[in-house]
């Protein structure tokens, strides 16, 4: 597996330059972080519809708001713990009790806030937004489905919160990959277990794919970046094809991926599941694959859990 | 009196009995806030804003928020007085599957331009509605009311930094000053003063008014919009509670039970007031 040479913030704000010459309702509010995110880019651009509101992530997201009443699809940026606990309330009643059309992003997901530490470190994220009705939950796996998802997401006529990883992904998909939002992407087949992965934990469950291999375990393999709506169908398909499933992600396991996908099986199709995640604890400062190690991120965690969920359907 | 403030004058009346007679029927609600409203939003609705009742949505009307949200069945009065409404909708005030919640929201109800109800966000929202007529070289105003307790909540402080910083003289905003909120008296809890200079500061074109003289607030509204490179703020100088009998300068008033015979003397009150 290799990593892509260019970081997703730069896929970012390439996809906003090139939707923004075509559709003017495009507008960037921003909160001082321009310069972690670059849109900078942009604001060269589009000065006129670049706002920053300066350290004021409440009135960011109310002036987007706004902005979005009178017709403009605005892009509101900060770290994710700024863009989701911070504003639960803004987003909650400003957005989306008022019906209205903000795309949220959220950089640095889970333990990629580094040494930012633990007060930028939202391992809770994914859980506050997926309590807010109709949020859509979107994590880009790699710049290709980025690209992909862009449009879908313009499309989207209501909040999407965009959980988005500021350096470089692993690479899994093609240019010509297929995406849909709300629909989860099987990596590979398999019969004994389904693992769910989202954002940078779909590289360690492809690898976790191939070691479980190598034991003589056929691990099927799905990436979900469309935690809300949850693509139900696919889970419960994959569910009662292997009867045991495991869940990865880079984020606390309360609410979040696998808090959704436990839900979905005990209502619809009771089967054992693992999750691999943080396991309610904050974080603190550290390299990604420092903490990855320390909170069980890896792809050894999730052949772990896959041996003991398979043992456990025994 | 000048024939356009006699007419206003009426209006006032008629959205303080509506008001009164629609919490009433209901038996409690935020009445006391709500009829501090009635003259900025009778020079509002039938003098000052561009708004039509045939199409709410018309691109270029201009705008209003009510950030304190809970004074909404003043503004529900208002918009049936104009037309957006039937005033039998008024009976449906924050009943079981009704248009007209407590707090305004833009979802349920013709001619709200926003949802409002957890206080400091409509401000923001108002000031991210100005910006975007900036962006598109438009010539509509964005009105909006704040309260006075409203006022301490951080966030109107982020939107009002940011409204003077980028000049946004298309936002005419008032501060429904009734001096009360639900704990107290608003300078024994957390004290606004010196508001009109707090105002100053953050680069506000800055009135004080009497809020219940229409001639006083429709003189303020052309200074507002004579005042180039500035937004504006007019200090609305208001009684809560005020022409209601049971509830004028009362604290209690901000969301109160009311009987029957109470909101029924009241506006027989009010009416052999205007005779």
């Amino acid at each position: 597996m290799v990593l892509e040479d260019r970081w997703l913030r730069e896929t970012y704000v390439d996809l906003l330059l090139e939707y923004a010459q075509k559709d003017e309702s495009i507008v960037i509010v921003e909160a001082d972080l321009m310069t972690a995110i670059g849109t900078k880019r942009f604001q060269a651009v589009f000065p006129n519809r670049t706002v920053n509101v300066g350290v004021a992530e409440a009135n960011m997201i109310g002036i987007a708001a706004g902005m979005s009443a009178m017709g403009k699809i605005p892009f509101t940026h900060t770290f994710t713990p700024f863009s989701t606990r911070r504003v639960c309330d803004q987003v909650t009643l400003s957005v989306a009790y008022a019906g209205l059309n903000v795309k949220i992003v959220g950089s640095d997901p889970g333990v990629t806030a580094e040494l930012n530490g633990g007060t930028h470190m939202s391992m809770e994220d994914v859980a506050i937004m997926r309590n807010i009705p109709n949020m859509v939950i979107f994590e880009p796996t790699d710049s290709a489905q980025f690209r992909k998802a862009f449009p879908q997401i313009l499309n989207h006529d209501g909040p999407v919160y965009i959980r988005l990883l500021r350096r470089n992904a692993v690479r899994i998909f093609d240019d010509d990959c297929a995406f849909q939002l709300g629909k989860g992407i099987v990596l590979k087949e398999g019969k004994d277990v389904t693992i769910v992965a989202s954002g940078i934990m779909t590289s360690e469950a492809v690898e976790a794919g191939e070691r479980l291999k190598e034991k003589g375990i056929d691990a099927e393999i799905i990436n979900i970046h469309t935690v809300k709506p949850l693509d139900t169908e696919l889970l419960l398909q994959s569910a009662r094809k292997t009867n045991a499933v495991v869940t990865a992600e880079n984020g606390s396991i309360l609410n979040g991926l696998g808090g959704a996908v436990a839900e979905c099986l005990s209502e619809n199709y009771p089967t054992v599941i693992k999750r691999v995640g943080v396991r309610d604890h904050f974080g603190e400062v550290g390299l990604t694959e420092f903490l990855k190690e320390k909170y069980g991120l890896k792809a050894v965690n999730i052949v772990e859990a896959a041996e003991k969920a398979i043992e456990m359907k025994k | 009196m000048t024939d356009k403030i006699s007419m206003l004058t009426e209006k006032a009346n008629a959205i303080r009995k509506l008001t009164i007679q629609s919490i009433g029927e209901l038996g409690v609600g935020h009445i006391g806030g709500a009829l501090s409203l009635c003259e900025v939003l009778a020079a509002l609705y039938f003098d000052v804003m561009e708004v039509d009742v045939q199409d709410s949505k018309m691109a270029d009307r201009d705008r209003f928020v009510l950030s304190k949200g809970h004074g909404g069945p003043a503004v529900y009065a208002a918009l049936a007085l104009k037309g957006f409404l039937d005033i039998k909708d008024l009976q449906t005030l924050n009943r079981s599957n009704t248009n007209l919640p407590s707090h305004c929201d833009m979802r349920l109800t013709k001619g709200i331009d926003m949802s409002t109800g957890s206080l400091g966000q409509g401000f923001s929202a108002a000031i991210g509605m100005a910006v975007a007529g900036k962006i598109d070289h438009k010539n509509f105003y964005v009105y909006t009311i704040i309260g006075d307790g409203e006022t301490q909540e951080g966030q109107i402080w982020e939107a009002a930094m940011l409204g003077g910083s980028r000049k946004l003289d298309n936002v005419i905003a008032f501060t429904d000053y009734n001096k009360m909120q639900i704990d107290g008296y608003t300078e024994e809890i957390n004290g606004l003063e010196p508001l009109d200079l707090k105002w100053k500061a953050f680069g506000w074109h800055v009135q004080t008014v009497n809020g219940h003289e229409i001639e006083s607030i429709l003189h303020a509204i052309d200074n507002a919009k004579t005042t180039k490179g500035k937004p504006s703020m007019i200090i609305l100088d208001t009684i809560k509670g005020k022409g209601c009998d049971f509830c004028e300068n009362l604290v209690a008033s901000h969301n109160m039970p009311i009987s029957e015979e109470a909101w029924k003397q009241a506006v027989e009150w009010l009416d052999r007031e205007e005779v």
